[in-house]
């Protein structure tokens, strides 16, 4: 069983973002990083890359495969998660309060095309 | 077309395996964890189910002289149980396949061949043997075959399973009796760790492996870590390393070809690739980055493309990120600079040696 967290929205790609304000931090779901296995390596953006909702912004590399990281939403990114550089496993351990990049929204209304908690569970048959 | 499966999928399926197409098969990939079935072969003991193998048996007056045509590495004269490791070329020199030689007895050839290649490989066989005086057996519909391997296969197969094999060394066979049935035992693997592989009826394939799993001693292992653990210590997998196009010369693989034994098919054209000197390479990269260079990247010195990778991982063993790749030969030394692209980016890197971990057979 995945573990989904409620408040947060979440994409068919199986990214999650968490908003804050003006800010939203996006990672992988719970069900990603148990798809994926053990991750080996993150690739993320550089802090002032733009990112587009629907276009990918980095990988997620396990053993066996590199799966690409598509942005739920689109903006600027502020911040990343410079832990996952030499701890990509952080990803398994816990994908929640692991977050890939914090993105300044150019569009806060995007958020209300995604999946919220319970839509997400129907939508990984759980 | 659908795909095969071997004597034991219903097993695989059972054990809750992530299934997926390899060599016209549906194989289990993994059962738990690619890095804890890695990691149970290079410490303890695992089992894989190898039944896509194909295997081809050669015999007749004409047996030695035909396998050696077709074959590269030499086997006149070998003492029966003999296992050779080699490949069948195509005339220009391209691989069609990478294959093991058993000699099973006086006249009588076992031949393993990759389970992608058996149609190929079938057919090339037959139409080499028209000239000659011999029987080609296509047994591939009745063996299955399990491999055993990591540093405690030798006393869990003789516990577990009463079939003695201390006293076998590195790449020889033998036939047993086993429940009134002969099967075939050797000493060989593709993981760079000891290990046994065992030929047989599927009753006897299915037997070994639950006897196995029952001990508690061994691990099933998937495809998955099968190529990580060849990857790792160099051995190539036809179709990355390997292909028609790629010579066993550029694939480092030279001492397996032994052209001083005679004619046989594609000597000419190596004869004349050592003559000239190679024009591209297989060699290692080791990158400074996590970054995993995969099957396919190109590799690039100063902006230009000077090949591409044929796999690469983070080794699970060593925590490096390190690949064999086909580049242009003048890039091949030792220490060279070279980058990797890895989706958008470019990740530097150094020519290292192509084996990443070092080969714990027992010789």
């Amino acid at each position: 069983m995945s573990k989904i967290v409620e408040g947060l929205y979440y994409a068919e790609s199986h990214e999650y973002v968490k908003i804050e304000g003006e800010y939203g931090y996006v990672g992988i779901t719970d069900y990603a990083q148990h798809e994926l296995g053990n991750v080996v390596y993150v690739d993320m953006p550089d802090v002032d890359d733009e990112v587009e909702a629907g276009a990918d912004f980095g990988a997620v590399e396990s053993v066996k495969a590199a799966s690409d990281l598509i942005s739920p939403v689109s903006g600027t990114v502020v911040e990343i998660n410079e832990a996952l550089n030499d701890q990509p496993e952080l990803v398994n351990a816990d994908p929640y309060a692991n977050w890939i990049i914090k993105v300044q929204l150019s569009d806060a209304s995007e958020v209300e095309k995604l999946m919220d908690a319970a839509a997400y569970k129907a939508a990984i048959g759980e | 077309m659908e795909n095969k499966r071997t004597c034991l999928y219903d097993k695989h399926v059972a054990l809750g395996a992530l299934i997926s197409p390899f060599g016209g098969f549906d194989m289990p990939i993994q059962y738990s964890n690619i890095v804890e079935e890695h990691n149970a072969v290079r410490e303890a003991c695992g089992i894989f189910d190898v039944s896509h193998m194909g295997e081809v048996l050669v015999t007749g007056p004409e047996s030695e002289n035909f396998v050696n045509y077709i074959f590269t590495n030499d086997i006149a004269g070998a003492p029966d149980g003999k296992i050779f490791y080699g490949m069948m070329l195509h005339p220009t020199g391209g691989v069609v396949d990478d294959l093991l030689v058993y000699k099973m007895a006086d006249k009588k050839f076992f031949l393993v061949i990759n389970a992608g290649n058996i149609d190929k490989d079938v057919a090339w066989i037959m139409e080499q043997a028209q000239n000659f005086d011999v029987t080609v057996e296509h047994q591939s519909a009745y063996y299955g075959e399990v491999a055993v391997q990591g540093p405690n296969t030798e006393a869990i197969v003789e516990r577990v399973l009463g079939i003695p094999c201390a006293e076998m060394v590195f790449y020889t066979c033998k036939e047993v009796e086993y429940n009134g049935e002969t099967i075939i035992i050797s000493r060989t693997g593709y993981t760079g760790e000891d290990g046994f592989e065992l030929y047989g009826s599927h009753a006897f394939t299915n037997e070994v492996w639950d006897k196995l799993l029952a001990s508690g001693e061994v691990t099933p292992c998937g495809l998955g870590c099968r190529d990580t653990l060849r990857f790792e210590v160099g051995l190539p997998l036809y179709g990355d390393e390997l292909t028609d196009e790629i010579t066993p010369l550029e694939a480092g693989l030279g001492m397996f070809v032994k052209l001083d034994k005679g004619d046989f098919i594609g000597r000419e054209a190596i004869a004349a690739q050592k003559a000239e000197g190679l024009k591209r390479k297989i060699v290692g990269i080791e990158l400074k980055d996590k970054a995993i260079p995969r099957h396919g990247y190109d590799v690039e010195v100063d902006g230009k493309v000077i090949g591409q990778v044929t796999t690469g991982y983070n080794s699970i063993s060593t925590g490096k990120s390190v690949c064999m790749a086909l580049i242009d030969a003048e890039y091949g030394k030792l220490g060279t600079e070279v980058a990797v692209r890895i989706r958008k980016r470019v990740f530097p890197g150094v020519v290292t040696k192509k084996r990443f971990y070092e080969k714990n057979y027992k010789k």
